[in-house]
């Protein structure tokens, strides 16, 4: 048990190990900082954490110490005393602010970090509305190149080494390094070596100033237009945390969010920009039914009825032959509404689990310049290229008792077993194609196929009906991911202007009524559910464990 | 609360005389501030065939500034269209194809009938390259017509320009480091 005095305020710290910067934390004081990182090393380089420290004797005085000492290289103990607003520790925060500034051009209207800047946010805070920097900034040219999804802003660089840190730490491939010393320093890459790792525009978030931009985001909005939802990354199991940054139904960009339960602090590059295709004009915008041979554009309220009387018409006949392939890219939610849906038309209704895409082998960090893991992992990319399996395969156990697999699909469509087939898919491009063509041909010998997809293929050419998917960032729900970690997603986006959510959809299939409701529906399938039970609670911003 | 009796003051019109219930003073005095104005130098414009002179510090169309180069000014920061409380400015920015500066506008358009010429934007801009001008008759024949992009309001600043209208503003201090030539 440690107490910890900040500002006069006693906190108990507890065990943990904090430095002051935690510590203060904790009390709800802030003390700025910018080369401290949670994940990353101390280096105690940018001397912005400058504060007042002293002791709390037994006898109850107070010695402190005659210097400022930097509160992030500083563990906090019992009886340390901390004091953020004294006169020595406003002097040193203001004239270190002062010493950053003075040669860091001004350049904010230009600058794509004005609005989320930290030396913008303590500068208004501890900082002094004037400088007194008379001379010429030192203004050295910006990189050209440093890496495909990175650009280097060389004047704008305050050098508090996070970027470096980053790249010998966690990603481990040490691309970037600071060139020369004291006034000449600047951040650069070796010669014909760019930034080019997976991870590598997690530098851009660390960077506390507009140094580092990312290429894709690079002027396309100003940050203060952007509204912020929480999501989960769709694009491989380990199912990291974002910040899906939107405006106007367009999603702009994807941050990582700090869960220590999913991924920690970072995400990978592959997953921060496959949000593409959520915006894609190529998207189906209404549902299509077949009509004299040709797909045509169909009311939600004639077609819903239309499908539904078909299934239950096949179904009559024989039970088992309507069956739904469920995407691992569906919600647990969904995949739940669309068992439903089908075991409520046909008890024996088969349900088979989607294709899992997986591509290579699990990609660890940090790892050296030959690709090969180095130390314990601090981030993964998982070869497993959807969100969620293990979600929709705990709905597939418990509705149909096991889990058939995509294959399985194929081959029941393919012998004719099967009259109709609802497939789900809603894959991300960066899982890959999703059948193959001989897949294809036995798929298309179904006489009703239903397709559920975001954008037209090979497949939906040869359906029935086509029903427009909707994405992670335009639905609610969750997402399972490999460490049976179940993450709430919220939508951000509408998917259309005639688009329906997937759940919406097997809702209205389902002639259930209302709008959907996630939580509502997530309390329901937790009480049937077993292994989903957990789903019922408040799943919070990290999400919960599952068993 | 009705007013008391002691709070009323009754009054009666005071009498004419014989010159009042003449009435031929009156009528000859307004006959003679007609006459008057009928001879005196003319107020009234004939617009349009007359121009008014407007002061120079009227907030009518916009304009968009060039540089010395010719190259249209705005560096594409959006204040502009943060500040605007009528949301009637749209940009699209784009990395410059000059070396100078990192940031240009690729689209630049306002919507002069959502417009309500406040003048926000022009005090917004950090480099002075958004300002009202005195062109104050608009007209078009579409809505279409009265979105004036970039080559439409960097051609009002070349008619500004030749027609010796530029605005002035008057301001309290000196403008930003961003508006200053290159050195």
């Amino acid at each position: 048990m440690a107490t910890v005095h900040i500002n006069g305020a006693a906190v108990d710290i507890g065990d943990e190990k904090l430095n002051l910067v935690q510590a203060a934390k904790k009390a709800g004081v802030e003390i700025p900082s910018y080369c401290w990182h949670p994940a990353l090393s101390v280096v105690a380089s940018c001397r912005m954490c400058l504060v007042e420290v002293g002791e709390k004797k037994p006898d109850g005085t107070v010695a402190m110490q005659p210097r400022v000492v930097p509160a992030c290289q500083t563990p906090a103990k019992d009886g340390t005393v901390v004091n953020t607003i004294s006169e020595k520790s406003k002097y040193a925060q203001e004239r270190t602010l002062e010493s950053l500034l003075l040669n860091h051009p001004l350049d904010c209207p230009v600058c794509d970090k004005a609005g989320e800047c930290g030396l913008q946010d303590y500068t208004f805070r501890y900082g002094r509305a004037t400088t007194r920097m008379i001379e010429e900034k030192n203004t050295p040219p910006n990189k050209d190149y440093i890496g495909d999804n990175v650009t280097l802003f060389t004047d704008r660089c305050i050098m508090c080494s996070r970027c470096v840190r980053f790249t010998r730490e966690i990603s481990g491939t040490s691309e970037l390094q600071i060139l020369n010393r004291g006034h000449h320093a600047e951040i650069d890459i070796f010669p014909e070596e760019p930034l080019n790792n997976k991870l590598a525009t997690n530098v851009v978030d660390l960077c506390p100033v507009g140094a580092l931009c990312s290429k894709d985001f690079l002027y396309k909005q100003r940050v203060w237009f952007l509204k912020t939802q929480q999501s989960v990354c769709a694009d491989c199991s380990t199912g990291c945390s974002t910040h899906l940054d939107y405006n106007k139904d367009i999603v702009y960009r994807l941050r990582p969010r700090d869960n220590p339960q999913a991924q920690g602090h970072f995400m990978c590059d592959e997953g921060r920009l496959d949000y593409e295709y959520v915006n894609a004009k190529e998207r189906f915008q209404q549902p299509l039914a077949r009509v004299e041979g040709k797909l045509t554009p169909q009311a939600w309220e004639k077609l819903g009825p239309q499908i539904r009387s078909e299934l239950v018409g096949l179904a009559r006949k024989k039970g088992d032959a309507i069956g739904a392939v469920l995407s691992p890219f569906l919600t647990v939610e969904e995949a739940y509404l669309l068992a439903k849906l089908m075991k409520s038309i046909a008890p024996k209704a088969r349900l088979y689990l989607g294709y899992v895409p997986v591509r290579g082998k699990d990609d660890q960090y940090p790892q050296d310049r030959q690709g090969n893991p180095v130390g314990p992992a601090k981030f993964t990319i998982r070869a497993e290229k959807c969100p969620n399996r293990r979600g929709v395969e705990a709905v597939l156990r418990q509705l149909q008792g096991e889990v058939l697999p995509f294959e399985t699909a194929v081959r029941d469509a393919g012998n004719g077993t099967l009259q109709a087939l609802f497939v789900t898919a809603g894959y991300s491009p960066n899982a890959g194609q999703w059948y193959q063509t001989a897949q294809l041909e036995s798929l298309k010998k179904t006489p009703t196929l239903i397709v559920q997809d975001l954008m037209p293929s090979t497949l939906s050419a040869e359906a029935k009906y086509v029903i427009p998917a909707a994405t992670w960032a335009e639905k609610d729900g969750v997402f399972v991911n490999h460490a049976n970690l179940a993450q709430a997603i919220h939508w951000a986006v509408r998917p259309g202007w005639f688009g329906r959510t997937d759940g919406q959809v097997f809702a209205d299939l389902m002639e259930r009524r209302g709008l959907l409701n996630a939580e509502g529906l997530r309390k329901e399938l937790a009480a049937e559910i077993p292994a989903l039970a957990p789903l019922a609670g408040n799943l919070g911003e990290q999400g919960v464990k599952l068993r | 609360m009705p007013i008391a009796e002691k709070d009323v003051r009754w009054v009666s019109p005071t009498k004419l005389s014989l010159m009042d219930r003449l009435y031929l003073p009156s009528i000859f005095s307004g006959l003679g501030t007609t006459m008057k104005h009928a001879f005196s130098k003319k107020v009234t414009q004939q617009f349009p065939e007359e121009r008014p002179q407007l002061p120079q510090h009227y907030r009518g169309v916009h304009r968009l500034n060039r540089d010395e180069e010719g190259r249209v000014k705005c560096v594409a920061c959006y204040m502009c269209s943060t500040a605007c409380p009528a949301r009637c400015i749209d940009i699209v920015a784009a990395p410059s194809p000059w070396k100078d500066r990192e940031k240009y506008p690729e689209i630049f358009v306002i919507d002069e009938l959502r417009c309500i010429y406040c003048g926000m934007c022009e005090q917004a801009c950090p480099c002075d390259a958004i300002e009202l001008t005195t062109l104050f008759d608009l007209t078009g024949l579409s809505r279409e017509e009265m979105m004036f992009d970039k080559e439409k309001l960097l051609s009002v600043f070349d008619q500004t320009v030749k027609d010796g209208t530029d605005p002035v503003r008057t301001t309290s201090g000196k403008l930003s480091v961003a508006s200053e030539p290159k050195v």
